[in-house]
């Protein structure tokens, strides 16, 4: 397999409403910011390949056919990659998969998603007839499993209001973060209602526009600082599977002990300096803790409130304020392995972990059925 | 005239029969000519401002203005406006409007009228505004029905529609519903329960040929209580729950009635609460929820 690269990151500004800029705009405007990074034009680009969550979001069938002018795609393959919630990390992996086999050079990646243009609660609950399910969007579907943990652990009501403050400290140290709350902390979290209970709203992501790019190189053509692929990894399983473990799906630690393998990780805790983990509700910060193996099971509501995973601690997690600060959903994944990159590469600005030299980038979607990892290092692997 | 009210009070209208005329003079007749076509036009000064909409003399001067006439806007720039929140009988406009001045591209002076712009938060100094002529024009200022800020989003009525038929095992799932009971299947690889009845086993991937008859009865393995209204439910808060029904593996979720949400626990014993059997459809809407059996708790 061919070494993988990135070499460029851009995004845009993530905010509730982007009016003043089309939706082949808002990612033409992240995908040059990329290849500025890269000291590269569109011309050096062999591919494109976009992701987005679902078409129902803005009710555009098939955004990539309107945006390949915007991308600089005319005459290049192009491609668009859908896997939910994890579909900017899957789409990360579709290029760098491109990169390793050999068949391109460089490759752009970019993923978007313009929430304002509908509503994506609305969007996630569309009532088909003759469902027996009653599932009031993407926090109607998680409070369960996210009661469930508690109860399987003993977890302490205020874990999930700890990883909302965090997170949100620091957004405050991230330019691009939506959610910037001066004077964040455990009160406010705790004083804004439950929408899904367990989950009160400063426990929940907002909805942003915005995008997010990234450009991959292959060994000879890199350009710039360069942030390795040691591993790279996705998973699914089926979501009406019996006996399915919605807590700590078994996709999640398959993917994470392929990528572990690749990377030559044995303690992701120790090994790993900086991880960025799709988090959209507090309380899967615990839940990720232990499904990537991150500590042992039932003990990752103790290591966040250790402070283990604040920008000081011994493993930060989110150091770019995370999903909990910013999701334009398509591209929350995406921005995850974006933010990986950028701290090897010692990029980061005033989030950046000091020394960073591996961190895991990592998404996930669905019910929870699709996951996407990737390590990056500052060294070549 | 009668009284109103009986009171020493009377209502007098004065109106010239047909409309008073106005001889609109050179200048304003062109400026008028103008918008009939289509066109704004301003004049030119002796000393060279573009008064919009024109004057026959200088205001600053008191010379008469030049035969210059310049061709403004159409777009222009409000700098400042009033926001009418009741538009009253003679207003241009039915819906809360602002009255602006509005300086035209190419006008050394501001036009007042009516902009349609939504809300007050919409229109601030500075926003760009275009006027919406109207369909017929005669030659009035009212040839320009109003001005409206520039477009930068448009709303796109996507709508598609779907004829859905509950086939195979989803059909036969529903006529059980119908009949009240639960249809599920079983795995004969992996020896798994699934209800709704499933056409192949999402763990093994077999086609699933046994069915069963599962009892409406189950227990709460985990729930959410949501405070967002749904029309599914009938009120805020609402349980939606993962019950697992005696003898299944996989879950429902459906909604949890007949209890105060808070007192909805994990391993509480449920029974489906029927719609009344005169009213069943084959549809899960037969059942109005799942409410407390009053056993005991289930260890999970």
């Amino acid at each position: 397999m061919n070494r993988c690269a990135v070499i460029g990151v851009g995004q845009t500004h993530y905010t509730t409403k982007r009016r003043d800029v089309s939706i082949a705009g808002l990612v033409r405007e992240a995908a040059l910011r990329a290849l500025d990074d890269a000291g590269l034009t569109f011309k050096d680009i062999n591919a494109v390949v976009i992701g987005k969550a679902p078409d129902l979001f803005e009710g555009v069938m098939m955004p990539e056919s309107y945006l390949a002018d915007a991308l600089g795609a005319a005459g290049k393959p192009m491609m668009r990659v859908h896997t939910a919630g994890s579909v900017g990390g899957s789409t990360a992996l579709v290029g760098a998969g491109l990169i390793q086999g050999g068949v391109h050079d460089r490759v752009l990646v970019v993923a978007f998603e313009k929430q304002s243009e509908s509503n994506a609660t609305w969007a996630l609950t569309t009532h088909p007839p003759f469902s027996s399910s009653l599932v009031v969007g993407a926090g109607g579907y998680f409070a369960p499993h996210i009661r469930e943990y508690m109860r399987r652990t003993g977890a302490p009501g205020h874990i999930g209001t700890l990883v909302a403050v965090k997170d949100r400290l620091n957004a405050l140290k991230n330019p691009y973060a939506h959610l910037r709350i001066p004077g964040i902390d455990r009160a406010m979290v705790e004083s804004t209602p439950m929408l899904w209970e367990p989950i009160r709203y400063l426990e929940t992501c907002p909805s942003s526009d915005g995008a997010c790019a990234i450009v991959l190189s292959s060994e000879d053509k890199v350009t710039g600082t360069p942030a390795w692929v040691h591993g790279a990894a996705m998973r699914s399983e089926p979501m009406s599977r019996a006996r399915r473990d919605t807590v700590s799906p078994q996709a999640g630690k398959d993917c994470a002990a392929d990528v572990y393998r690749q990377a030559g990780i044995t303690d992701p805790r120790r090994q790993i300096d900086v991880a960025e983990v799709y988090v959209p509700f507090s309380w899967y910060e615990p839940m990720w803790l232990e499904n990537l193996g991150f500590t042992a099971e039932g003990e990752g509501w103790k290591v966040t409130e250790s402070g283990a995973t604040a920008l000081d601690g011994d493993i930060p997690w989110n150091a770019s304020g995370g999903v909990l600060s910013s999701n334009p959903i398509g591209a929350s994944g995406l921005i995850r392995f974006a933010e990986a990159a950028l701290q090897v590469r010692g990029m980061a600005g005033e989030h950046q972990v000091d020394g960073a030299r591996l961190a895991l980038g990592h998404a996930y979607g669905g019910g929870a059925q699709f996951f996407a990892m990737w390590i990056v290092g500052r060294e070549k692997p | 005239m009668p009284s109103e009210s009986g009171a020493l009070v009377a209502r007098h209208v004065l109106e010239f029969p047909g409309g008073y005329t106005r001889t609109t003079g050179p200048v304003i007749g062109r400026f008028l000519t103008e918008l009939r076509a289509g066109r704004i036009v301003g004049v030119r000064t002796a000393e060279g401002t573009v008064l919009v909409p024109p004057l026959e003399y200088d205001p600053a001067t008191g010379d008469a203005v030049t035969s210059e006439y310049v061709e403004v806007g159409p777009a222009g720039t409000v700098t400042a406006s009033a926001w009418v929140h009741e538009p009253r009988p003679g207003h241009p406009l039915d819906r809360p409007f602002a009255w602006a001045t509005i300086k035209l591209d190419g006008a050394d002076t501001s036009l007042v009228h009516a902009v349609d712009a939504g809300n007050p938060k919409a229109l601030a100094p500075g926003t760009r505004v275009w006027p919406v002529w109207r369909q017929a024009r005669d030659g009035q200022i009212t040839d320009i029905s109003h001005f409206a800020p520039e477009v930068t989003k448009i709303v796109s009525q996507v709508r598609a529609e779907y004829r859905l038929q509950a086939g195979g095992a989803l059909g036969v799932f529903l006529e059980g519903v119908g009949r009240g009971v639960f249809i599920g299947g079983s795995c004969a690889t992996c020896g798994q329960v699934y209800v709704p009845l499933r056409g192949s086993c999402p763990e093994c991937g077999t086609v699933i040929t046994e069915q069963v008859e599962l009892p409406d009865t189950g227990t709460i393995t985990t729930f959410a209580i949501n405070n967002l209204p749904d029309p599914r439910a009938p009120e805020v808060p609402f349980v939606s729950a993962y019950i697992l029904l005696d003898g299944s593996d996989s879950p429902l979720i459906a909604l949890v009635g007949g209890v105060p949400a808070h007192e909805v626990r994990q391993g509480m014993r449920v029974r489906a609460e029927w719609i009344p059997r005169e009213e069943w459809t084959p549809s899960m809407a037969n059942v109005r929820w799942f409410a407390p059996t009053g056993e005991p708790d289930v260890e999970l």
